[in-house]
């Protein structure tokens, strides 16, 4: 295991895991867990090492947040969404002296980076804004009825998405992170959900401003294609990874204290887990080759803008995204009335509320349906090994 | 021709009469979905496939790169 990774192994049983029954019934968000992955330096590992950083490549991160998501669900999602706008950051503002210079200040100071991408009005394509980017001379100003900033009032900086001008039309995006010194949040929605109560996912009013220099030189339709989709998909489907693996453990825990009860006999629950740690297997598989066939493109932006790349990283996501369910489910009725119970080491209630996120955050039918477009010019691949 | 199909199938946001050919698409409102409508379209009037390896965002960010595929798959039918 890395020293990374026992890192966080760390902030996830000594705090993370602590706190995450009290996070999840007060559906607040993570201080005690985001304190100690700061003091860790955890929230600017990927940033490269001239920089201040670890240099940390996706795999990396990808099991950082499985292993956050064996702990709270809702940190690991936090942490995962934080890791994305860095990710952007890192691929896309390496060249820009603005972006370079914030990117040292990310992990001097382990900023908090959230993300304003959905608006009111744009029925959920985050690929299309209303609002715009009104320049004047050298700076900016910006103002967005975002229907969901997660932690917005927790993050240290916020990256947005806008029409590039005014006359722009609504695909021509570009984004920018502001930093919480140049803008103002209105909150406009309250967040009180079945799970992942600890995200604070609330509809703002963002109006903010800065310098022309901070907008990220690559449009945004390119940044989406090549960093923000594949990377979302990985870390949320390793995050989910964690979740299931987290239910799987108690469900081997409970099978095994059965079994220890009634030696000799095989407990009821045990093919079941047998069931369980079949179909867990197969997604971590899924998370894994997806994150190998990420990192083989990453080098080429041909490669990462092709169609066949985007239909892979689309299927990860609707794939363990159900996944998800189905394993926690199995987790609980292997534990039975002790994994329905909140009150028992057994319990799987959190895991199962926080995994029925998974198919609604960016919509499942919304991900197949572009699937399904996309499907319509792509060819064949007859070939087993990419 | 690869204006007219671009016309029907790429939504614009403006008139593609008011577009050179080396000028950007996707800044004038071509999205990743109307893509595929303009693929469809261009197999359709020309009678090509489109091989995955030219399934990519910058096949299409210009008509200047529309034409250079189509005219290479147009090539390669006529050498098959």
């Amino acid at each position: 295991m890395s020293e990374q990774l026992q890192r966080m192994r760390r902030v996830g049983a000594d705090i993370a895991a602590k706190h995450a029954g009290s996070v999840d019934a007060e559906a607040r968000f993570p201080h005690e867990a985001f304190a100690a992955l700061k003091a860790e330096k955890l929230l600017g590992v990927m940033v490269p090492t001239e920089l201040g950083g670890a240099g940390a490549s996706i795999s990396e991160v990808v099991a950082l947040c499985h292993a956050l998501g064996q702990y709270c669900g809702s940190t690991a999602m936090i942490f995962a969404m934080h890791q994305i706008q860095v990710a952007c950051l890192v691929r896309h503002g390496l060249q820009s002296e603005w972006h370079r210079a914030f990117m040292r200040r990310l992990t001097s100071e382990q900023l908090l980076l959230g993300s304003a991408t959905s608006e009111a009005g744009i029925g959920g394509d985050v690929r299309s804004s209303i609002c715009a980017m009104e320049v004047q001379g050298a700076r900016f100003k910006l103002s967005k009825n975002a229907t969901v900033i997660s932690y917005g009032a927790d993050s240290d900086a916020i990256m947005v998405t806008a029409r590039r001008t005014a006359e722009s039309p609504a695909s021509d995006q570009v984004i920018v992170p502001i930093l919480k010194s140049d803008y103002r949040l209105e909150q406009t929605s309250t967040w009180d959900t079945l799970g992942m109560r600890g995200t604070c996912s609330i509809g703002y009013w963002l109006h903010g401003a800065g310098d022309v220099a901070q907008i990220m030189p690559l449009p945004y339709a390119d940044i989406s294609a090549q960093t923000m989709l594949p990377t979302s998909h990985l870390t949320w489907s390793s995050l989910w990874l964690g979740i299931a693996t987290d239910a799987v453990a108690r469900a081997r825990a409970f099978v095994r204290a059965e079994a220890r009860r009634k030696a000799g006999t095989v407990p009821p629950g045990a093919l079941r887990l047998a069931e369980a740690v079949n179909l867990l297997q197969l997604m971590k598989s899924n998370v894994v080759a997806a994150a190998r066939q990420y990192e083989a493109a990453l080098a080429s932006p041909e490669l990462l803008t092709a169609l066949s790349f985007a239909v892979a990283m689309n299927n990860l996501k609707t794939g363990t995204s159900q996944m998800a369910v189905q394993v926690v489910n199995h987790a609980l009725l292997i534990c039975g009335i002790s994994g329905y119970r909140n009150d028992s080491d057994y319990s799987v209630c959190r895991h199962l509320r926080d995994a029925h996120s998974a198919a609604l955050m960016v919509s499942n039918d919304r991900i197949l349906a572009n699937t399904a477009n996309l499907l319509l010019v792509l060819k064949d691949d007859p070939g087993l090994f990419p | 021709m690869i204006r007219d199909v671009i016309r029907e199938g790429g939504g614009l946001a403006v008139d593609i009469a008011t577009l050179g050919d080396g000028d950007d698409l996707y800044a004038a409102g071509l999205t990743s979905h109307a893509t595929v409508n303009l693929m469809l379209g261009l197999e359709e009037k020309f009678d090509i496939e489109f091989p995955d390896r030219l399934l990519r965002r910058r096949t299409f960010e210009s008509i200047e790169a529309i034409s250079a595929a189509v005219t290479e798959l147009l090539d390669e039918k006529v050498a098959a």
